[in-house]
């Protein structure tokens, strides 16, 4: 690329992180480290159920005979695990009837971010399940829903109020020692949310959860669980950014998803966890399992992902499709910068017959990243006239990132039609010179430019995540021409 | 409006113009012919400022500015546009965003307020009769799956979405049939005033038959070689280049 094309780059991609901050709210946390005591000292602190403690006990014994996975193109710094806290939550003065009382920091913190609570309830109609650090602070909308009988709370209220469903769901698509990461979050998880959609009910409004880092050196183990019973419908948005931070932050979440007969959940995620700094210091470890199991007949679930952030993400969205028909979606924009790292993918699992699942992946590399799509399209002995359409492109803005591609593709039965196709590009000098040739900065142009080459996957979006998330790409790629 | 005097341009190491003169006012037509390989695309190139090209020697001064310390942007905002011979594709770009983006870029540089949605919109169906381009235009992706001569139109089109000063034309004939050229040229024709100027590259007349050109100027190994008024073309039609040639190793 032409020099001057290198310099912005170079200055887009050292851009600092816009949404680094850290508020000022009350935390009240337990000390650093983990043993079996921590474990029954978070379920105690949650007022649990013995089950639940049991199901933490039973996972940590677990965790303790796993080892970390290096199989992926990482490069993962060790780990302490004794070196986190896992468990802090802000401290609660007294219950909140109105916005008038949410915490002016919280609300602050909010505004920082552009998400206004008032706003989101007022102007877009989404329910919000506001989740700082592990307790949700703010349930909205819950009224609207009851009515429907959709459930819509934090994990933790649902423990309380609905155990039976809970207990019913809770690690049946991601087992406790499904993977190393898996088997902390399920022993230390702390809170998150929980979402139920009785039979035939659609749900009116998306719903959606925001997510955030706050308390210094707090793991942050999300638990999400959404169950979307026969017939039912229901769009989940979660989005994050996190605090500017100088030491890694784990992020080991879980997200699981039930689709019953004729069932549908359409999952979207914008993930800004903080990248770390241009000379790749700090920056969020970002190690999530996200499953979702198409149980019943002609259900459908999809995933679209845009992740900007984390220094490093290992992350692979999946659908086990085991009833007839069902349909498996995974849509996906992976940007890295400076010395972020990714290795994100899907995983589509064809148990029944004729189920249909489509992959696409879309990666943008700059600066000295490495951007790797992992996936497994396997097709089972009984899975009669599976179908998988897989596409994975990667789009390269300097000569010194990496883009790499692991397509696995396993099928039993000979009916299976699978098709995989993958492109790498460069933007071009051409395409550069043309857009500023029109008056378009080069920092404008590549934005435009990488909307353009995303927007197959920017356009699954629900449309106010969907402008969000274009911003996003362009703020990640700032200074990044080169 | 634009001087350029003694302007040495290379590629690689290769010299490609070597001492152009060429002085052009508000108001003209300029055509620029020539054999193929003489630098006639160079020099739009570089009066735009691609930065593939180097400039060895000479200056470039536009309304009284020194062109070759402007950014590419900056001389798209100056008033400088350049139809380019093959345009390139932008997938997933529409060319409502793509002209949206321009239009408001350029118009902050000279500090007007952005048009509304629907003022640009309106503005963008009267300048897509003036090229007779299709309705669907909006939606569809800069220059993705255009025709050659779809192509072509897009740039007068966004000639005229962006009102520049000095509009140089590289070739946006070749390629055309005899409706699309008629259409391109009667595009140019429209826009023309007395306060802008225009730059045609051309090898055919038959451009020339359109857009009348108020000077015809003869590049050859990387300066100009011959200028004339229109009756020139004529001859070079007629006559192809050799006499020119011969002309020049007489003197």
């Amino acid at each position: 690329m032409a020099k001057d094309e290198h310099k912005i780059i170079g200055e887009v991609t050292t851009t600092d992180y816009k949404y680094g901050f850290v508020s000022d709210i009350e935390t009240d946390s337990i000390s650093m480290g983990l043993n079996e005591d921590v474990v029954r000292l978070i379920s105690q602190k949650k007022n649990e159920p013995e089950w639940l403690l049991k199901f933490r006990l039973k996972a940590y014994r677990k965790w303790l005979s796993m080892t970390e996975p290096n199989w992926a193109h990482l490069k993962i710094p060790e780990i302490n695990f004794q070196d986190i806290i896992y468990y802090a939550a802000p401290k609660k003065k007294k219950e909140l009837q109105s916005m008038d009382e949410v915490d002016p920091e919280l609300v602050d913190t909010f505004n920082k971010l552009g998400i206004s609570l008032e706003e989101q309830k007022v102007l877009s109609g989404v329910a919000v399940d506001a989740v700082i650090d592990s307790v949700s602070v703010k349930t909205t909308f819950s009224d609207t829903l009851a009515e429907k009988g959709i459930i819509f709370m934090s994990f933790s209220e649902a423990v309380q109020q609905h155990p039976e469903l809970v207990k019913k769901y809770l690690g049946s698509v991601v087992p406790i020692g499904d993977n190393y990461f898996a088997a902390l979050n399920s022993a230390v998880f702390s809170d998150g949310s929980f979402c139920y959609i009785p039979k035939g009910v659609r749900s009116p409004v998306e719903l959606s959860t925001y997510f955030r880092i706050n308390a210094a050196n707090t793991g942050q183990f999300e638990r999400t669980l959404i169950i979307a019973d026969e017939g039912a419908y229901v769009s989940y948005l979660e989005g994050c950014t996190a605090p500017q931070r100088d030491e890694n932050q784990l992020h080991a979440a879980i997200v699981e998803i039930i689709a019953h007969k004729d069932g549908e959940v359409k999952y979207s995620t914008v993930q800004n966890w903080y990248p770390g700094n241009k000379e790749g210091k700090g920056g969020i470890f970002n190690f999530v399992t996200k499953r979702g199991l198409c149980e019943g007949d002609r259900s459908k679930i999809s995933w679209t992902q845009v992740e900007t952030g984390s220094a490093i993400t290992w992350k692979y969205p999946s659908c086990i499709l085991k009833g007839d028909n069902s349909v498996g979606e995974f849509y996906s924009v992976a940007v890295t910068n400076n010395y972020q790292q990714a290795d994100t993918g899907s995983k589509m699992i064809h148990l029944g017959k004729n189920t249909r699942s489509t992959i696409i992946s879309k990666g943008i590399s700059a600066g000295k990243s490495h951007n790797s799509y992992r996936g497994l399209v396997k097709v089972n002995a009984k899975a009669d006239n599976a179908r998988n359409f897989s596409q994975c492109d990667s789009l390269l803005l300097s000569d010194t990132c990496g883009a790499h591609t692991f397509p696995y593709i396993e099928t039993s039965n000979p009916t299976a039609i699978v098709e995989h196709e993958a492109t790498t590009s460069k933007i071009s000098d051409a395409q550069l010179f043309y857009c500023q040739q029109r008056g378009i900065s080069p920092e404008k142009s590549i934005a435009l430019i990488v909307n353009g080459y995303a927007k197959e996957v920017l356009n699954k979006l629900p449309m106010e995540f969907a402008v969000e998330a274009q911003k996003l790409l362009s703020i990640s790629l700032e200074n990044s021409v080169g | 409006m634009l001087k350029i005097k003694d302007l040495h341009v290379s590629v690689q190491g290769k010299e490609i113009i070597n001492g152009l003169n060429l002085e052009v006012n508000k108001g003209e037509v300029h055509a620029i012919m020539g054999p193929n390989g003489t630098g006639k695309s160079t020099l739009a190139s570089v009066i735009a400022g691609n930065e593939s090209y180097e400039v060895t020697q000479g200056e470039i001064s536009y309304n009284g500015k020194n062109l070759l310390e402007l950014s590419i942007e900056d001389r798209a905002r100056e008033g400088i546009f350049l139809g380019f011979q093959y345009p390139v594709e932008i997938p997933g770009v529409s060319m409502t965003n793509f002209m949206r983006t321009a239009l408001d870029e350029i118009r902050e540089y000279r500090g007007q307020e952005p048009l509304s949605a629907a003022a640009f919109l309106k503005y963008m169906k009267e300048k897509k009769a003036l090229v007779e381009m299709n309705a669907k235009l909006n939606n569809r992706s800069v220059n993705e799956g255009f025709s050659g001569g779809e192509k072509k139109k897009n740039e007068i089109f966004q000639m005229a979405m962006l009102e520049p000063k000095l509009a140089i034309l590289d070739e946006t004939d070749s390629g055309l049939d005899i409706d699309a050229l008629r259409i391109v040229a009667n595009g140019v024709t429209k826009l023309k005033s007395p306060e802008n100027a225009t730059i045609v590259i051309t090898h055919y007349q038959r451009l020339l038959d359109y857009i009348v050109p108020d000077f015809v100027h003869v590049m050859y190994d990387g300066k100009i070689v011959k200028t004339g008024d229109k009756s020139l073309a004529l001859k070079l039609e007629e006559k192809g280049y050799d006499w020119i040639k011969e002309e020049l190793k007489a003197k």
